[in-house]
C-alpha cells in the first residue's frame, strides 16, 4: 500500500498542483496529487520489468557516475518505489531524477532491477505533468528539443559555436569559422548539411511529425514550454496538411 | 591508487582459473528475443526482416550466435557522429567501400531520437517505438538491412524491440501509426551495431593494412549503451579478456597489431549524461577527465583511446581542453573510434576521410607514431578547401577521397613502424 510517511516529507515548498493538472513552484501539492503521479509511474507498461526487489547491496551506487558527483543514489530510487513511498518518490521526481546520467551502468544489479529505467519513467511523468522542476532542469534545452523534433536529427554542425562550447577549446571557433566549406569537404553525399546532421527527405520529416502528433509528444511539449509548442506546431502543420494527414486538433 | 587488474587482455580463455570464477552459459541467458520475434511473425503480428547473406556468425554474451551481415546494409546514421565528429561516419562508409561491400546511405532516415529521450524525457514509449519502426520499415522497403552507427540507437532499439515483443497494446498502437503512413510493421532479425560489423571483418581489414601499429598502445572504452542495455546481444569472445568483458573494440585493435592496455575504470561510463553534455557540462568534464582520461594516463599512458560510440568519442575528446587549461597539463590522449583507427591503418586520409580536424585533443603525436605525415596530408586538404571555396556548390567526392588514400610509407614499414 502506498504511504506518505517517507523521508520526502521534507520536500515542502517544491511545487503545487494547478487546476489544469500541471504542477508549479509554490505550496506542497496534496498527498492525493503525489499519489496520482506515483501511480502514473508504476502503471507505465515498462515498470514491471524494471523492479524486482532490492538486496541493498549497493552495486548500482558503486557503478553510478552521478552518485560520484551528486547526492544521487540509484538504490534510493529503486527502494523508494519498491516501498511505495509516495512522498520520497515525489521528492526524487523533483530533483534526483535529473542528475541521472542514463548510462544504465546500474543494470549490473543482481536482482535485474533497472533504476535508470525507473528514472526515465519518473522524468516522463514529471514532464507530462508540467512539474516546475522539469522545466528548470530543461532550461536552455528547448533549442535541442526544437532541433530533434523539427529536423529529425538531435544536433547539427551549426550548433558548434565558440559561445556555446567555450570549453571545447579553439577547435569550436575553427569549426564555426570554416563550417560551410568543411561540410562540403567530406565524401558522403548525405552529409553536406549544416543545419541538420544529414539530409533528411521531406517525406521522412513529415512522417516524423505525424508520430509526434499521434503519440502525444506535442502535448507533452505544450505542458513543458508553450512557446516551443507553438513554434513546432507552426513548422509541422503545413507539412502535415500538404501531405494529407488529418491533424484532429 | 590503481586497482590491480587480473584479467589479461589477450589469450585463449585468458582469465586465470580461479575458484568460483564466473562463467556464462546459454542456460543463464535471458529470454531469446529473436526467437520470440519469429514466433510473433508466425502469428501474423509483424514481419521479421532476415539477415541477408553473406553474414558472419559471432558469439554473444551467453554463447549464442549472432548473424552480422557483411553487405547490402542500410546505414542508420548517428546525429552526433555526422554532426560533430563526421570522420566517424565517413570512416565506416570508407571501410565498406575499400572492402568492396555495398551499402545504402539513406535520406529516408531520422535519428532514433533517443539522445533527446534520455536527456529530457520529452517523449514516451509509443513515440520512441514508432520512430524506430518507421526507420526499420524504411530500410525494409529498400531491401537493405539496418546497420546502426550509434550505440545509443542500438541499445534503445533493443529496448524498443523488447517492449514491442512483450506488450501487444504497444504493437497495436505503433502498427496503427505506421499504417497511416502506409508502412508495414517490421523488425530486423538481428539488431546490428556498426562496431559488430567492424569486428566481423577485422581480419579482412588487417589483410589490407598498410601501417604497422605494433608500437601503438591503445586503451579501450566500451560504450555503456552497447553492452549494458539488453546485454545479451553484445559480442563476447573467450580469447579477449577471457570472455569476461565485451570483445568488440579490443578485438579490432589487436587484429591490427596494436597493444591494448588495461585500466581500472574501464566499466565507468564516459560522463556523457545526454542532458549533461549539452547543458550541464561541468559534470561531464569532471567525470570524463577524473574517472577516465587521468586514470588511463596514470595506469596505461596510451597513445590513443578507442571507443565505439558517438557520445563517448565526443565526451572523452572534447572534455580534455578545459582540464588542460585549468591544470596546465599539456599531454592529451587522442580519442578515435575504432573505425577511424582501422581506416587510418588501411591508409585512409586523416582529413579527407577520417576528418580529424573536427577533433579537439591533440592527435598529431599519434599520427606521427603511426607513420603518417600529417603536415603533408593537411597541406593536401587545405588545397581541397581552396578548390571548394573557389567553386561554390562543389563537394568532395568518394573519388577524391579514394584517390587520396595514403600509400604505405616504405621507410616506416621497413622499420617495423618504429
Amino acid at each position: 500500500m502506498a504511504t506518505g510517511t517517507g523521508t520526502g516529507a521534507s520536500s515542502a515548498g517544491l511545487a503545487r498542483a494547478t487546476p489544469g493538472g500541471s504542477v508549479e513552484r509554490g505550496a506542497e501539492p496534496p498527498f492525493e496529487e503525489k499519489l496520482r503521479l506515483f501511480n502514473e509511474v508504476t502503471q507505465d507498461l515498462r515498470f514491471p520489468d524494471y523492479l524486482y526487489g532490492c538486496y541493498e547491496c549497493g552495486i548500482c551506487v558503486a557503478v553510478c557516475p552521478s552518485a560520484r558527483f551528486y547526492d544521487f543514489s540509484p538504490r534510493r530510487i529503486a527502494q523508494a518505489v519498491a516501498r511505495e513511498d509516495v512522498e520520497l518518490v515525489y521528492e526524487q521526481m523533483n530533483r534526483d531524477v535529473w542528475e541521472c546520467s542514463q548510462c544504465f551502468s546500474c543494470l549490473r544489479c543482481p536482482r535485474q532491477n533497472n533504476p535508470g529505467g525507473i528514472v526515465t519513467i519518473m522524468r516522463e511523468v514529471a514532464v507530462k505533468n508540467g512539474l516546475h522542476s522539469a522545466k528548470e532542469a530543461l532550461e536552455g534545452y528547448s533549442r535541442i528539443i526544437y532541433k530533434i523534433m523539427s529536423t529529425g536529427t538531435q544536433v547539427s554542425p551549426d550548433m558548434i559555436r565558440p559561445d556555446a562550447f567555450p570549453d571545447w577549446g579553439p577547435t569550436a571557433k575553427e569549426t564555426a569559422d570554416n563550417l560551410e566549406v568543411w561540410r562540403r569537404a567530406m565524401p558522403p553525399e548525405t552529409m553536406h548539411t549544416t543545419s541538420s546532421s544529414w539530409e533528411v527527405d521531406d517525406k521522412t520529416l513529415t512522417e516524423l511529425y505525424l508520430i509526434w502528433h499521434l503519440t502525444g509528444v506535442l502535448d507533452m511539449i505544450k505542458t513543458l514550454d508553450e512557446s516551443l509548442h507553438m513554434i513546432l506546431v507552426d513548422v509541422m502543420e503545413e507539412k502535415l496538411e500538404e501531405a494529407g494527414y488529418p491533424l484532429g486538433g | 591508487m590503481p586497482i590491480p587488474i587480473n584479467i589479461p587482455v589477450k589469450g585463449p580463455a585468458a582469465a586465470p582459473s580461479r575458484k568460483g570464477e564466473f562463467r556464462r552459459s546459454p542456460d543463464d541467458a535471458p529470454e531469446d528475443l529473436r526467437a520470440m520475434a519469429l514466433e510473433l511473425e508466425a502469428k501474423g503480428e509483424w514481419i521479421v526482416q532476415r539477415v541477408p547473406e553473406p553474414y558472419v556468425e559471432v558469439q554473444t554474451k551467453y554463447g549464442k550466435a549472432k548473424k552480422i551481415p557483411l553487405q547490402h546494409t542500410w546505414h542508420h546514421k548517428s546525429c552526433g557522429q555526422c554532426g560533430h565528429i563526421p570522420g566517424y561516419s565517413t570512416s565506416i562508409f570508407w571501410l565498406h567501400r575499400k572492402l568492396g561491400l555495398e551499402y545504402n546511405d539513406p535520406r529516408d532516415q531520422t535519428s532514433c531520437t533517443a539522445w533527446n529521450y534520455y536527456a529530457s524525457a520529452t517523449s514516451n514509449s509509443a513515440a520512441q517505438a514508432a520512430v524506430a519502426m518507421r526507420n526499420f520499415a524504411a530500410a525494409y522497403e529498400t531491401g537493405y538491412f539496418p546497420q546502426i552507427h550509434c550505440a545509443t540507437s542500438y541499445g534503445h532499439y533493443k529496448e524498443v524491440r523488447s517492449e514491442l515483443i512483450h506488450h501487444k497494446e504497444l504493437r497495436d498502437q505503433v502498427r496503427d501509426v505506421l499504417k497511416k503512413m502506409g508502412k508495414p510493421l517490421v523488425i530486423p532479425e538481428e539488431i546490428v551495431h556498426y562496431s559488430e560489423w567492424v569486428y566481423a571483418v577485422r581480419h579482412e581489414i588487417a589483410k589490407r593494412q598498410v601501417l604497422d601499429l605494433r608500437n601503438i598502445t591503445a586503451t579501450v572504452h566500451p560504450a555503456c549503451h552497447y553492452y549494458k542495455l539488453v546485454s545479451e546481444d553484445a559480442i563476447y569472445d573467450p580469447d579477449v579478456y577471457g570472455g569476461q568483458r565485451t570483445a568488440i573494440v579490443t578485438g579490432v585493435a589487436e587484429a591490427l597489431g596494436a597493444k591494448v592496455a588495461d585500466y581500472s575504470t574501464w566499466f565507468d561510463c564516459c560522463g556523457f549524461g545526454f542532458r549533461h553534455i549539452l547543458v550541464q557540462r561541468d559534470f561531464t568534464r569532471s567525470f570524463a577527465v577524473q574517472r577516465k582520461i587521468e586514470v588511463m594516463r596514470d595506469e596505461a599512458n596510451p597513445d590513443v583511446t578507442l571507443t565505439h560510440d558517438t557520445g563517448c568519442v565526443t565526451t572523452l575528446d572534447k572534455s580534455q581542453f578545459a582540464a588542460q587549461a585549468h591544470k596546465g597539463v599539456t599531454a592529451a590522449i587522442p580519442v578515435l573510434s575504432e573505425a577511424q583507427f582501422a581506416a587510418l591503418a588501411m591508409g585512409a586520409h586523416p582529413y579527407r576521410v577520417c576528418q580529424l580536424h573536427w577533433h579537439s585533443a591533440d592527435y598529431h603525436p599519434l599520427l606521427e607514431k603511426m607513420g603518417i605525415d600529417w603536415r603533408e596530408r593537411w597541406r593536401e586538404f587545405e588545397d581541397d578547401l581552396e578548390r571548394l571555396k573557389k567553386n561554390p556548390g562543389a563537394v568532395m567526392t568518394w573519388d577524391d577521397a579514394d584517390a587520396a588514400s595514403v600509400p604505405p610509407n616504405p621507410e616506416h614499414l621497413a622499420h617495423g613502424g618504429r
